[in-house]
């Protein structure tokens, strides 16, 4: 049994058990950060920084999901900062690919586009990049928009994970990082798929998506999916 | 009291925002008592006029001709807002901007076009290598996204301004 600890959030003391997230405490005591790559039940991977918070004694913004908690640990989940630094990790995932969200199949559904309202976002402060990119038509129930894709990961845990698949991978570096499928061939033709769809439901945007759908229609049901991955024995 | 000097801008939209603006029944007809509209596609004023308080834009700049006009409109406006999300983000019009601009021209005006087939240089302004939000170009004072904003939110950002208040935080942005 994990030993019990003590830990600040807003300067409210909850415990938390030793081996937890500062994002799992602070859900469990109901506090509220921010996550974009973080999805419950996959393994934490850290990449989107939106879940950053503030921790007593060092002057690094640490993520939240994976950073494990200590006892006597003080966490700051709001602030200024903070706020500024959360924009700007969002900005940056805006203006690296194509976004619009007018003729996107998850406007109005999607938790990029969410989470840039709640965070108060009305415009981007960077030069958009505007880079050439296909969209996979290949598989015969999904599509992949490669414009829309934030590299968060999901897809990939989710698939290798859950699924047990180990359809999807990140190639390439830096600006060139790129999801692929297979042995980097169109999805369709990548045995390995069993056609499940956990990627599409777990993608946060309209990256992945069922055919079909027009302009605000595909809104995903993933809310079964960590209760699966737990009695997978995942996170 | 002295009217505000109200102009409106249409650069590389659909002109959605404007009916948008045009959409905020009754309000809209108190608005018209405070403000002079001095120039835009709702009036017929040939010149962009000086000293105008509050110009909103729509559209993103595309073409050298709304690059020059947005420069000029920047010297002759107190508060520029950026109108929707072409003006904003550039939306729609930066669909073509992974598309080289004569590769473009050339699938619309020969390749998908049944007569003429001659790409047209006469009374078009030349198109810019991208179509981008107006901010990258000249100082915004103020955003309103959406696609369109809302009538609502365009009338409490136009009465704020004409209060002569920066207009509070939109609480709720929201793209697309
Ligand atoms: S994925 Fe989200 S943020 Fe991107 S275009 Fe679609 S709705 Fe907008
Ligand atoms: S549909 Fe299922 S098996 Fe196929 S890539 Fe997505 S998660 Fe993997
Ligand atoms: S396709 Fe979706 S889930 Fe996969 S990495 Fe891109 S945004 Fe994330
Ligand atoms: S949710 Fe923690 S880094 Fe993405």
């Amino acid at each position: 049994m994990p030993q019990t600890i003590s830990i600040r959030i807003d300067g409210e003391l909850v415990s938390a058990l030793q081996g937890q997230t500062i994002l799992e405490a602070a859900k469990q005591a109901g506090k509220y950060i921010p996550t974009l790559c973080y999805f419950e039940g996959l393994s934490a991977v850290g990449a989107c920084r939106l879940c950053i918070v503030e921790v007593a004694g060092t002057d690094k913004l640490l993520p939240a999901c994976t950073t494990p908690v200590q006892d006597g640990m003080s966490v700051t989940t709001t602030s200024p900062k903070l706020t500024q630094y959360r924009r700007i990790a969002l900005e940056l995932l805006f203006v690296e690919r194509n976004h619009v969200c007018a003729v996107c199949v998850s406007n109005g559904h999607c938790e990029l586009q969410n989470l840039a309202t709640s965070l108060g976002i009305t415009n981007m402060r960077h030069w958009y990049n505007y880079p050439n990119l296909p969209v996979d038509l290949s598989h015969k129930r999904f599509v992949l928009d490669h414009n829309r894709c934030i590299l968060c990961t999901r897809c990939v845990r989710v698939c290798a994970e859950v699924e047990g698949a180990h359809v999807w991978e990140i190639t390439e570096r830096g600006i060139s990082s790129r999801l692929t499928s297979g042995l980097n061939q169109p999805w369709g033709q990548v045995t390995d798929c069993t056609n499940c769809g956990k990627c599409v439901q777990v993608c946060p945007t309209g990256a992945l998506a069922e055919k079909g759908w027009a302009v605000e229609e595909m809104v995903k049901q993933n809310d079964n999916i960590s209760g699966l991955a737990h009695r997978k024995g995942g996170q | 009291m002295r009217k505000v000097k109200l102009a409106t801008v249409w650069l590389d939209g659909c002109s959605g925002c404007h009916m948008s603006l045009l959409d905020m029944d009754a309000a809209i007809i108190s608005l018209a008592g405070k403000v002079d509209l001095v120039y835009g596609p709702l009036v017929d004023a040939q010149e962009f006029p000086d000293g105008v308080d509050v110009t909103l834009v729509e559209g993103a700049v595309s073409s050298m001709e709304d690059l020059h006009k947005i420069q000029e409109i920047r010297l002759r406006t107190n508060v520029l807002v950026s109108l929707g999300d072409c003006a904003v983000t550039s939306n729609v019009p930066s669909m073509r901007n992974p598309i080289p601009v004569n590769k473009l021209l050339q699938r619309v005006y020969v390749e998908g076009a049944d007569e003429g087939k001659v790409i047209p240089t006469e009374g078009v302004p030349p198109l810019m290598k991208h179509a981008r939000p107006v901010h990258e170009f000249v100082k915004v004072d103020v955003w309103v996204p959406g696609c369109p904003p809302s009538a609502k939110a365009i009338l409490s950002v136009v009465t704020d301004l004409l209060a002569g208040r920066k207009p509070e935080a939109n609480p709720n942005p929201k793209f697309g």
